[in-house]
């Protein structure tokens, strides 16, 4: 665990570092536009504290998380986003639960149109499935963190087009489940622990909970560019993660 | 132990849009009124705040303001030969929960229904003949015309201010509106909302093919408005946080913001929160209610005698109420006798994107709910459909809601769905891309239908309510030419790359597509298929109305709240001014 913790310290602070500091900001929408590229960030990553994953799972899903999006020239994947925090968080908490999920049985496997019918909460489904695939893994002799690349893709690839039994869970199933929710991580807001400094959205000039366009919509054809806003930032910029979400960055 | 307690006049089941406009009215005429709402009281202020309400995680995707499907759900099935099985999550519609209902979370796109669309199965017999149809299809006429109904959709406008443009005042056609549209009695109350750059776009490449674009009407406010009722509204700023939401500027029509205030002052009127209503309790003829039995959130059980019974929940949980209640007999697709839960429709939903060059920014953030240009060439009847093998049509439009985005970011088909091919395309058209919307009929069938499920149960030991449902092939032959038709647009759009989905079978319930549901407590003007007479009265049970999207026979190509709020007043009209002069049946059997 601590390896781990570690690791992803590292690489939280290796995104952060490259960063510049904050930028004063202006409240007029389209004047004098800071680069799309140049998030501002007031403070290093701290370090990753896993509750939900164990250190085998978490040396999985950060490897994978980050093959789903990985970083590039268009800025960071979702590792540096912090979304394995995200997942850990969510899963660790009411939505891995089983908030929003009728449990009712009898359970009976159904069409794709009847959509999920599987007994598990999502915090059960990962268990189990991560449990089958990590087992998979030793018996392959090289852990998927130490894989290439290609052999990452490969791998994540045949989960997801395969119906293999994880203890339970068709591989399909925990491989959506795995991409919607990186992708949830990576672009929600940073309260959730992913989307770390809003570089998902500064990504793709999305500017957040930033909400009133009413002088700029008929402007058109216009970029608009503006900081992003998190709906956790106080008056100096700062976000703080959701102090309700257990689990912590 | 059951607690009774003291009879009032009238109960209403859900405090929601047309909840809380039938219980303003008969509050004001001096009946007592109890509001039995399952959900919590909420306002503007301060429960839909920002920034808290700008949250795409918690309202979009986990659907914080949707009916707790934990405790209710619904079961789902595409033919009746399969099983039915749960809905465990909300995708394809999402029904609300809690004061004010699902319209706190609408977009606010406020369409009226054609004359034609309430006789559709006379006009379409006498324009296309009486074997054009799928013999399937058991679409009929509503019993009510639109000429008795355009004082009524012209009352529920004012009320809500909606933003538009008129394109037929009393026969004449105004330019700049639809002019497809029945003859409306005035202007919109506020001018149309600003154009966002897609609608212009579509509104150039429309023209260009000789289609007739015009301004969405909208329910997210052009300009500060204060409604008959004395409620005040303000503009909508485009925030991008409008469907699944609720709005933070008080400009969106809600009940929180145009009868709430006038309802909750008035002494004539009780609202109790957290009451899960049961059943609507019947005396020993069956033929009489004597009020309600529900369990409120604290789980102990009261019987609310009324002399009055108005269900006003969700289209589906007014069946469902029924069903549980045992009011008017369950239809039966083996049979196709019976009326309660025959004639579930929905709605035809198809999209377009079109791929634009990195320069060109379309900004799709900056959006209200209901704002977007559109053309009606394509909607209802108004095209000729000899030889096409269907009715119907879908609106057409540039109708861009939000550009939040775990939900939107558009790519081209064939792009990998993860690694960086899939954050390549994202980042290349997240800001570069025009969705059109085609908001397609939908026929009701014989196959089609809710009833009880056998199996699966709510919190309170009560069956859920069971959905048969796929699309028919009307609707499907509707949606592939109405989406070819959309495609021409994009093109002449100038986009780089356009990409047409029509809608297909099989209807799943994991994607999205739109929350009108409808059907399965008809109106009509024959007992033996409909649920309510055309004033929205139980044939069976005459102290018994039921009123929402529910008793719509089919469903048209139009988002269905405007129509919803106008036999709203045209049943509390008919209420107000026969029924409580006189209790017994409007129309003779």
């Amino acid at each position: 665990m601590n390896k781990v913790t570690r690791r992803s310290f590292v690489a939280g602070i290796g995104a952060a570092s490259v960063l510049p500091a904050a930028s004063a900001l202006s409240e007029e929408p389209p004047a004098s536009p800071p680069s799309s590229h140049t998030p501002a960030v007031t403070q290093a990553a701290p370090p990753a504290i896993y509750l939900f994953f164990n250190a085998g799972e978490v040396a999985f899903i950060e490897a994978a998380c980050e093959r789903l999006i990985p970083a590039d020239e268009h800025g960071p994947g979702a590792l540096a986003a912090g979304v394995p925090n995200y997942l850990d968080k969510q899963l660790g908490g009411a939505w891995g639960a089983g908030e929003r999920l009728y449990r009712s049985g009898p359970w009976t496997a159904g069409s794709a149109s009847q959509g999920y019918q599987l007994p598990f909460t999502p915090g059960e489904l990962f268990h189990q499935a991560l449990r089958a695939i990590i087992h998979d893994l030793d018996s392959r002799g090289t852990p998927f963190s130490k894989m290439t690349a290609d052999a990452q893709d490969a791998y994540l690839k045949s989960l997801e087009g395969g119906d293999t039994d994880l203890n339970g869970v068709p591989s399909g199933v925990f491989f959506g489940m795995l991409l919607q929710m990186t992708v949830e991580g990576f672009f929600s807001d940073p309260v959730y622990g992913g989307n770390r400094d809003m570089v998902a959205w500064r990504m793709i000039g999305f500017p957040g909970a930033y909400a009133d366009y009413y002088e700029s919509i008929d402007r058109h054809g216009v970029k608009f560019e503006r900081e992003p806003m998190s709906l956790g930032e106080d008056g100096e910029r700062h976000i703080h993660p959701d102090p309700n979400i257990p689990a912590h960055l | 132990m059951v607690q009774r307690l003291k009879e009032v006049d009238v109960v209403v089941i859900g405090v929601g849009m047309v909840g809380s406009i039938v219980a303003k009215e008969l509050a004001a005429a001096g009946y007592k009124v109890v509001g039995l709402e399952r959900g919590e009281a909420r306002f503007t202020v301060p429960q839909f705040q920002s920034p808290a309400i700008h949250d795409e995680l918690r309202f979009d995707i986990r659907k914080a303001l949707m009916q707790d499907n934990t405790r209710e759900a619904v079961t789902f099935r595409n033919q009746s030969a399969e099983k039915a099985l749960p809905i465990r999550r909300w995708e394809s519609f999402l029904p609300g929960t809690g004061l004010g209902g699902s319209m706190v979370h609408w977009n606010g796109q406020t369409y009226r229904f054609q004359a034609n669309d309430f006789e559709l199965a006379t006009r379409t017999r006498e324009r296309y003949g009486s074997n054009f149809l799928d013999p399937d299809v058991t679409i009929q006429d509503w019993g009510v015309t639109y000429s008795e109904l355009e004082p009524h959709y012209d009352r529920f406008e004012y009320l809500l201010g909606t933003s538009g443009k008129a394109g037929n005042i009393k026969g004449q056609i105004v330019p700049g509106g639809d002019p497809f549209e029945s003859p409306r009695s005035r202007e919109y109350p506020t001018p149309p909302q600003k154009e966002h750059y897609s609608g212009a776009m579509f509104r150039k490449a429309a023209s260009s093919l000789g289609y007739h674009p015009f301004p969405q009407p909208s329910s997210n406010l052009s300009q500060p408005y204060t409604n008959p009722e004395g409620v005040k509204l303000n503009a909508c700023v485009f925030c991008g946080f409008c469907e699944r939401y609720a709005c933070e500027h008080f400009a969106k029509s809600v009940p929180q913001t145009i009868i709430l205030p006038v309802l909750l002052a008035n002494p004539n009127f009780e609202l109790r929160t957290g009451c899960q209503v049961q059943r609507i309790n019947l005396d020993s003829t069956r033929k009489k209610a004597t009020g309600v039995t529900y369990i409120d959130a604290a789980g102990k059980e009261f019987e609310q005698p009324a002399s009055l019974v108005i269900t006003s929940s969700f289209a589906l949980n007014n069946v469902r109420m029924l069903l549980l209640s045992r009011i008017g007999a369950p239809y039966d697709p083996a049979t196709a006798k019976g009326v309660v839960g025959r004639n579930y429709a929905y709605q035809t939903m198809s999209s377009v994107a079109s791929f634009f060059d990195e320069d060109v920014f379309i900004n799709p953030f900056m959006a209200s709910g209901a704002s977007g240009t559109l053309i009606n060439d394509f909607a209802g009847d108004n095209f000729d459909h000899s030889g096409l093998g269907f009715i119907g049509g879908s609106f057409i439009g540039a109708v861009n809601t939000n550009g939040r985005p775990i939900q939107y970011h558009p790519v081209p088909p064939g792009t990998p769905s993860w690694g960086k091919g899939w954050k390549d395309a994202v980042v290349k058209h997240y800001n570069h891309t025009v969705m059109f919307s085609l908001h397609g009929s939908s026929v009701s069938t014989r196959q089609n239908y809710l009833d009880l499920d056998p199996t699966y149960k709510d919190a309170w030991g009560q069956p859920l309510l069971r959905m048969t449902f796929d699309f028919p092939q009307n609707d499907l032959k509707m949606a592939a030419y109405v989406t070819a038709k959309a495609v021409e647009i994009g093109k002449a759009m100038g986009a780089k790359q356009v990409a047409g989905s029509p809608r297909k079978a099989p209807y799943t319930t994991t994607q999205y597509q739109t929350t009108h549901n409808t059907g399965g407590t008809v109106m009509g003007s024959d007992p033996s298929t409909s649920v309510v007479n055309r004033y929205l009265q139980s044939w069976d049970v005459p102290n018994v109305f039921v009123i929402g999207a529910s008793v719509y026979p089919q469903n048209a190509s139009w988002n269905p709240t405007d129509t919803l709020g106008a036999l709203t007043y045209w049943a509390i009209d008919a209420i107000k001014n026969k029924y409580l002069k006189n209790p017994g049946r409007l129309v003779s059997a």
